[in-house]
């Protein structure tokens, strides 16, 4: 850490030029969140960028040892707030998976529902304050309004619009909502223009192209070697995404595309790509409602609900396509009611670390547009 | 003249300038800045799907008050390590800046600060020390944000004024005068002798000039944008990357006088676009006081008019601010420097090609 804080001074013909540190965050309005940056500059001329993370840092995973099974999942609300049901979705699949327990078909379905609903509402959140970093005000707020009626399904679901507490080991703590499928496809008929709106407003404008386009370009050998997931993968070029390539749940039953960034504006892998491809993923995701929707059996959702959850020693690690990536679990069970040890694979941690990687040789004003591009939550990047 | 006027009244040469000179300051800009600040946040709100400020009065509109209010309340925070004579002289001078500007800007036939022959060139001066003040705000707080964002806004100003002059010297081409009261009265009548359809008189030259004023008008007007900071020019305060720019460490009074600057500017450039190419405060259908014979109505109407062309612009300009993202420093000098300064320098060849001929 020690040789970057020292400016470097370089003299050529007579003149000495002092680099500069600028500290990007952590009180920064657009490092979404508790994230500081160490920016060594020369000019505006980004030459080296040092993420400092942990301020939002919570001990989840050494609290999780001190909790039963089902004591977890509210905690794991809290690490990738704008996913929650993500979340959820990813520790109660490890933990089946480790009791090795089946759950009624109707549960099966009202997850994916839940998780795509939630896919769709973090995708809004990324491409709103995408927009907001890059100057545009106004999309984000009319993402927020969109996400706004998706968190109205959720509420009418469990009663909680961020933290849900929604799935459990075996199974949810509510069924359905009476007016759920039917406010779901209204959703569904009110979203679809909103995309096309959105394009129009932000995707396709000129200045939004300058600014992403060709900037922060990710090779797909160097997102592979850093280990980048989800988005920011596919928008390298790389068809990569968990709920195809190793389906959990019951999402080998669903008809969907995987986008990936095809250059459209700029050079693959730049940050357009990754925003266009959250963008083509919402689309994606309603296919997949609409499809769970007619499928939807019926069903009592808390049958398959242990009583008392004592999985056998041993280890187990599931990992599903969480809105930002891999979410991957690793639970080691000593046959106790507590989890022995709870690792997360946080896919925002992951993709932060090529910041450095991306943001050599870009600008100031590039930095905010790679960061919005890499979309990290700092609650998960912490937790 | 409203001088005469005062100079009859007062009886002194002294008091009537004095007064006439702070007329347009307590009856326009304060109003005026007032109004626009809480007119922007209603707007950006109706665009965003949103209502705005609703409390304080009918939808709000008192809002700006109690906000100035607040302001003048609140401690005058000086940051230990600031420059404090520079830090504390930045804001007068930005708002003496953007208000001198006012000075030579005709808000109707009988009333103009300063009837001087080198108006447009007078303004374009004088808002230079704008740049001084913001260069110097960024300087003085001693914050590595606010130094970039005055440095980002003195090269922006700096390229900006560039075309701004040619399109001005464009005009000064086809109508000879600098002096903006002289520029309005040529543009009397109606809409179509405006300098935007040719100027005034009906020749072969008037034809060929409307396109080509087209062409000036959009370059000045961007110029314009990104002279008053404005998206996609906002980069010196561009609050997602900058936080706030050079005013980022000044808090109560002194902010609200960069703010009330702003706003100050903005109207002042949209009078500048309307004077040069809208007929400045003549009205496009002739006046109700000729038809009436109210002789006295007719600087009411031109009031209006000019207020309403003015307005107009500034809500363009808001329109545009919340509909666009933000260009990166390079790329607002690269539009700057690769376009908009090439085009206007054919643009006035040509014009003075046709002028000569």
């Amino acid at each position: 850490m020690q040789e970057i804080i020292e400016n470097k001074i370089t003299e050529s013909n007579g003149v000495a030029t002092e680099e500069m540190i600028l500290n990007m965050g952590p009180q920064h309005p657009s490092t979404h969140g508790v994230l500081r940056l160490e920016l060594l500059l020369e000019g505006e001329i980004i030459k080296k960028v040092t993420p400092h993370i942990g301020y939002l840092h919570r001990c989840f995973e050494k609290h999780a040892e001190a909790m039963t099974y089902p004591q977890v999942v509210p905690y794991v609300d809290r690490m990738d707030y704008l996913a929650s049901m993500g979340n959820e979705f990813g520790y109660v699949v490890a933990v089946e998976k480790l009791l090795d327990i089946k759950v009624p078909e109707r549960v099966e379905y009202i997850r994916v529902i839940m998780a795509e609903l939630q896919r769709i509402a973090s995708h809004l959140v990324a491409l709103g304050t995408y927009g907001a970093d890059i100057g545009a005000m106004t999309p984000f707020l009319f993402c927020f309004r969109d996400r706004e009626k998706i968190l109205h399904l959720f509420e009418i679901t469990c009663g909680a619009r961020l933290l849900y507490n929604y799935m459990w080991v075996g199974g949810l703590s509510h069924d359905l909502h009476p007016d759920f499928i039917r406010l779901t496809k209204e959703f569904i008929q009110y979203f679809r223009p909103k995309v096309v709106e959105l394009n129009e407003l932000l995707t396709n404008n000129k200045i939004f192209i300058e600014r992403t386009a060709n900037i922060g370009i990710l090779p797909v050998d160097v997102a592979i070697n850093y280990g980048v997931s989800g988005p920011m993968l596919r928008g390298s070029g790389f068809k990569w995404d968990i709920r195809r390539n190793d389906p959990y749940s019951i999402y080998d039953r669903f008809d969907f595309d995987i986008p990936v960034g095809q250059g459209l504006m700029g050079t693959v892998g730049d940050s357009w790509d990754r925003y266009y491809v959250r963008v083509l993923e919402m689309e994606e995701s309603l296919k997949i409602i609409e499809q769970a929707i007619e499928q939807i059996p019926e069903g009592n959702v808390s049958e398959a609900i242990p009583k008392r959850i004592k999985p056998p020693v041993g280890e187990v690690y599931a990992r599903i396509e969480n809105p930002r990536g891999e979410l991957g679990y690793y639970i080691i069970s000593d046959g106790t009611t507590n989890p022995f040890r709870v690792k997360v694979r946080p896919p925002s941690f992951v993709n932060l670390a090529v910041m450095d990687e991306l943001c050599r040789g870009h600008m100031v004003a590039d930095v905010i547009a790679i960061l919005g591009s890499v979309d990290i939550v700092l609650g998960e990047v912490d937790r | 003249m409203i001088y005469d006027f005062l100079f009859e009244l007062t009886g002194s040469e002294f008091l009537a300038g004095l007064i006439q000179s702070l007329l347009p300051l307590f009856l326009f800009i304060l109003p005026f800045a007032l109004f626009a600040v809480w007119w922007e946040r209603k707007i950006s709100a109706h665009m965003q799907d949103r209502l705005g400020p609703m409390r304080v009065g009918w939808h709000g509109w008192l809002q700006t008050i109690a906000d100035i209010l607040k302001l003048l309340q609140k401690e005058d925070i000086v940051p230990r390590d600031v420059d404090k004579p520079l830090f504390n002289l930045a804001p007068v001078l930005v708002f003496m800046g953007s208000y001198a500007v006012f000075a030579a800007i005709p808000f109707s036939g009988a009333f103009i600060g300063s009837n001087i022959d080198l108006g447009l060139f007078y303004i374009v001066a004088v808002s230079g020390i704008v740049v001084a003040s913001i260069l110097m705000a960024g300087w003085a707080s001693n914050n590595k944000y606010s130094l970039l964002g005055a440095m980002r806004s003195a090269a922006q100003i700096i390229s900006y004024e560039i075309p701004t002059m040619i399109v001005v010297v464009t005009i000064v081409m086809i109508t000879g005068t600098l002096n903006l009261y002289t520029l309005s009265e040529m543009q009397t009548g109606y809409f179509w002798n405006w300098m935007i359809f040719g100027g005034p008189g009906f020749g072969v030259d008037k034809f060929l000039f409307i396109p080509l004023m087209i062409i000036a008008f959009f370059i000045l007007y961007i110029s314009t944008l990104a002279e008053v900071n404005r998206t996609p020019f906002d980069i010196p305060e561009a609050e997602s990357e900058l936080v706030a720019g050079y005013h980022t460490e000044y808090s109560g009074m002194k902010f609200a006088m960069f703010f009330l600057a702003e706003y100050a500017n903005m109207f002042a450039v949209s009078a500048i676009v309307s004077a040069v190419f809208f007929g400045g405060y003549q009205s496009p259908f002739g006046y109700l006081g000729n038809t009436l014979g109210i002789e006295w109505l007719i600087p009411i109407e031109q009031f209006f008019w000019f207020t309403a062309k003015g307005l107009f612009f500034i809500f363009v300009q808001m329109w545009l601010r919340w509909t666009l993202p933000r260009l990166r420093v390079d790329q607002l000098m690269a539009l700057c420097w690769k376009y908009l300064i090439p085009i206007s320098f054919v643009n006035l060849l040509i014009v003075g090609l046709i002028t000569v001929l």
